[in-house]
């Protein structure tokens, strides 16, 4: 019999490795499903990890890696600083909703106007709303001692009735002939966030992913603030010892990600979603999760997991419309994913041993 | 303006409506007096959903799809077992990841499914019963699951209260180490309540989609298995309060669109996101004050257990 022996601390290889070897067993197991669903696996496996990076259109598709992977990796990074100190914050696509909506209400509030400094009150404006939504259940959390997990996650649902509202009501274009939809950003020049190298796909969102993750990298690692995150979660108590305020690391870890959250749906409403329309949210704030737990809460380890889940993504496109893959088989491959992940996490924290069968 | 909503009819509506989240819940309470956290309710309710319509749909008949539903959803949380109490991995990651999972994969296998009609599901028949004006309406005219479902949580309640077995469950989350150190194997219980709490979740979720709906919709669950989540809590781990919270919360989805269709002069939106607001109502009101609803959890929850020999 395999016996697993705990590992004194967890192993630096395995918790590098893991993420690498999921996805070989994502691969391997995605086969089989599209195996299953009568597709050819090698010709699926290819054109969603290869096409789109070395393919025919890869000079297209390349570019819009940088826009998927943005938002993700803004969002993931907030989360994980939450993560890393057991504050489970999964609203995520509510607080990205209430951002981009907030933040497009402010720029659409004075249209049409020309000063360029309306872009950047928008993302003001953006992260504010989804810093608010955030600091919801952060606040119930702290005051009433209310399960953020549930609280944030029903107000998911209650945001995109807000959205709805927002696409057919108070945002909707006053020239759209009465369709839901908001007016297009990308013909009101001022509040628009256009891509800043033809052909890239790097939008200001990229940029302030890229910035982020610096931005944590540094605090995690060279600041008291990071270093009580990591002691919050690891050993809460030993953390209360030292004088770690939990209910103010709840507000911030909070704040921070509902913050991000929000600049993202801005940053994704002006630029390629373009307006404010019922089906805006394509769940980036849950795949977000996926990338954060693949990154192993670390920044630059978030970075890469983001480029990849990215990769799933306009492949999985791809996919299905050359191969006639249906569009929730990425979704499904998605899921599995975070699977294997957790599961190869038992190496970097046990030593599986060959159990000796005890004398008696 | 209310004079158009019959009471009869609500509150027969409200106990169809309370079904797939009594049943969930009713499961994940096991689960959670066991000391694990399934937060996969929700992929494990809309993977009954889908298992039960393709097998009502593919065998014609509603009690076998309710099985499928049920093995669905007992399928999806053997997952959830094998990651947590084998791989020892974090439960609420394993949770999230088991919806992320479920959603994905239902629509995958709904494919086909859209716009089918289910095999009916009749009610019991009462015969004269049904015909007591008021009580009639609202007691005797239901399908059997309304019923079963009620019978679940009095045979919950009476496993947990009253039998050896219960005992022991509440033992193992309350302090696992002290059952390891009687010989109780905990991770064998822990499985065994994580399939059931499965099984249960599917058969809600089979009810939605070939009872209440009845039709398959991509992310026919909408939430109702977080809402499941937070009647738990809010039943403080008791079977008969979680009872109690399903019909509350049945009966504010179904007033609100009672109300919606009364055309109440209060905008859909409003109305539509209120049994989500209300969620975060109850649960401020629980977890608050002196009957802090914490204080009843199961002292393991959310901890893996790892027998060190």
């Amino acid at each position: 019999m395999l016996r697993l022996e705990k590992r004194p601390t967890p192993s630096v290889f395995w918790s590098r490795a893991t993420p690498v070897l999921a996805v070989a067993l994502t691969m391997i197991a995605g086969s089989v499903m599209f195996a299953v669903l009568g597709k050819n696996p090698f010709e699926a496996i290819r054109t969603i990890f290869w096409d789109p990076l070395f393919g025919e259109f890869a000079w297209y598709l390349r570019g819009q890696l940088l826009v998927k992977a943005g938002p993700l990796v803004l969002i993931a990074v907030g989360l994980s600083l939450g993560f890393r100190a057991g504050i489970w914050n999964i609203g995520a696509e509510g607080q990205y909703i209430m951002g981009a909506v907030i933040g497009a209400a402010v720029g659409l509030a004075v249209y049409p106007t020309e000063n360029r400094l309306i872009f950047p009150v928008m993302i003001v404006a953006g992260a504010l709303g989804g810093w608010a939504w955030a600091m919801i259940p952060a606040i119930l959390k702290t005051r009433f001692n209310t399960n953020e997990i549930l609280v944030s996650l029903m107000l998911v649902y209650v945001a995109q009735t807000i959205l709805a509202m927002a696409s057919t009501g108070f945002l909707r274009n006053p020239e759209g002939a009465g369709f839901p939809g908001s007016r297009n950003f990308s013909s009101y020049p001022a509040a628009a966030n256009p891509e800043l190298i033809a052909g890239s796909g790097l939008h200001w969102g990229g940029v302030a992913a890229l910035a982020t993750v610096v931005a944590a990298y540094v605090l995690l690692q060279r600041h008291i603030l990071g270093f009580q995150i990591k002691l919050a979660g690891q050993a809460p108590r030993a953390a209360r010892y030292a004088g770690v305020k939990p209910e103010r690391l709840v507000l911030f870890c909070m704040g921070v990600a509902g913050a991000l959250a929000g600049m993202a749906g801005l940053f994704e409403v002006t630029g390629p979603a373009g307006q404010i329309s019922i089906d805006f949210n394509v769940g980036y704030g849950f795949t977000a999760i996926i990338v954060a737990f693949l990154g192993r809460l670390n920044p630059i380890g978030i970075l890469l997991a983001g480029l990849l889940m990215a990769l799933t993504y306009i492949g999985g496109e791809m996919a299905s419309t050359n191969l006639g893959l249906p569009s929730a088989a990425i979704q499904a491959f998605q899921g599995m994913l975070l699977f294997f992940l957790l599961a190869c996490d038992l190496l970097t924290n046990f030593r599986i041993r060959l159990a000796q069968v005890e004398a008696r | 303006m209310f004079g158009s909503i019959d009471p009869a009819l609500l509150i027969s509506a409200l106990m169809v409506a309370s079904v797939p989240i009594l049943l969930a819940a009713i499961g994940e309470l096991v689960v959670e007096r066991a000391g694990v956290l399934n937060l996969g309710v929700e992929g494990m309710m809309i993977m009954g959903a889908i298992c039960g319509f393709i097998t009502a749909v593919e065998s014609g008949s509603p009690a076998l799809g309710f099985i499928g539903g049920a093995a669905g959803g007992a399928i999806l949380s053997l997952l959830f077992a094998l990651l947590t109490q084998v791989m020892q991995a974090n439960q609420v990651a394993s949770g999230l990841a088991l919806t992320l999972f479920g959603l994905g994969l239902s629509s995958l296998l709904g494919q086909g499914y859209v716009g089918i009609k289910p095999p009916l599901t009749g009610s019991v028949p009462f015969g004269p019963l049904a015909d007591i004006p008021f009580f009639g309406k609202v007691l005797f005219s239901h399908d059997p699951f309304v019923y079963l479902s009620v019978a679940i949580v009095a045979a919950v309640w009476a496993f947990l209260k009253f039998t050896r077995g219960g005992l022991i469950l509440r033992a193992v989350g309350e302090s696992h180490d002290a059952a390891h150190a009687l010989g109780y194997k905990v991770q064998r219980i822990r499985l065994l309540a994580i399939l059931f709490g499965g099984a249960m979740a599917g058969l809600g979720g089979a009810y939605l989609s070939l009872v209440r709906v009845p039709q398959w919709v991509d992310g026919i669950t909408a939430g109702a298995g977080w809402i499941a989540l937070a009647i738990v809590v809010f039943a403080s781990w008791r079977p008969w309060r979680a009872l109690l919270g399903a019909w509350l919360f049945g009966g504010i989805t179904q007033l609100q669109l009672n109300l919606q269709a009364a055309q109440v002069p209060i905008p859909v939106e409003y109305l539509s996101m209120s049994p989500y607001l209300i969620t975060i109502l109850v649960l401020v009101v629980m977890s608050s004050g002196r009957g802090r609803a914490s204080l009843n959890a199961p002292a393991c929850l959310g901890q893996n257990f790892h027998a060190a020999r």
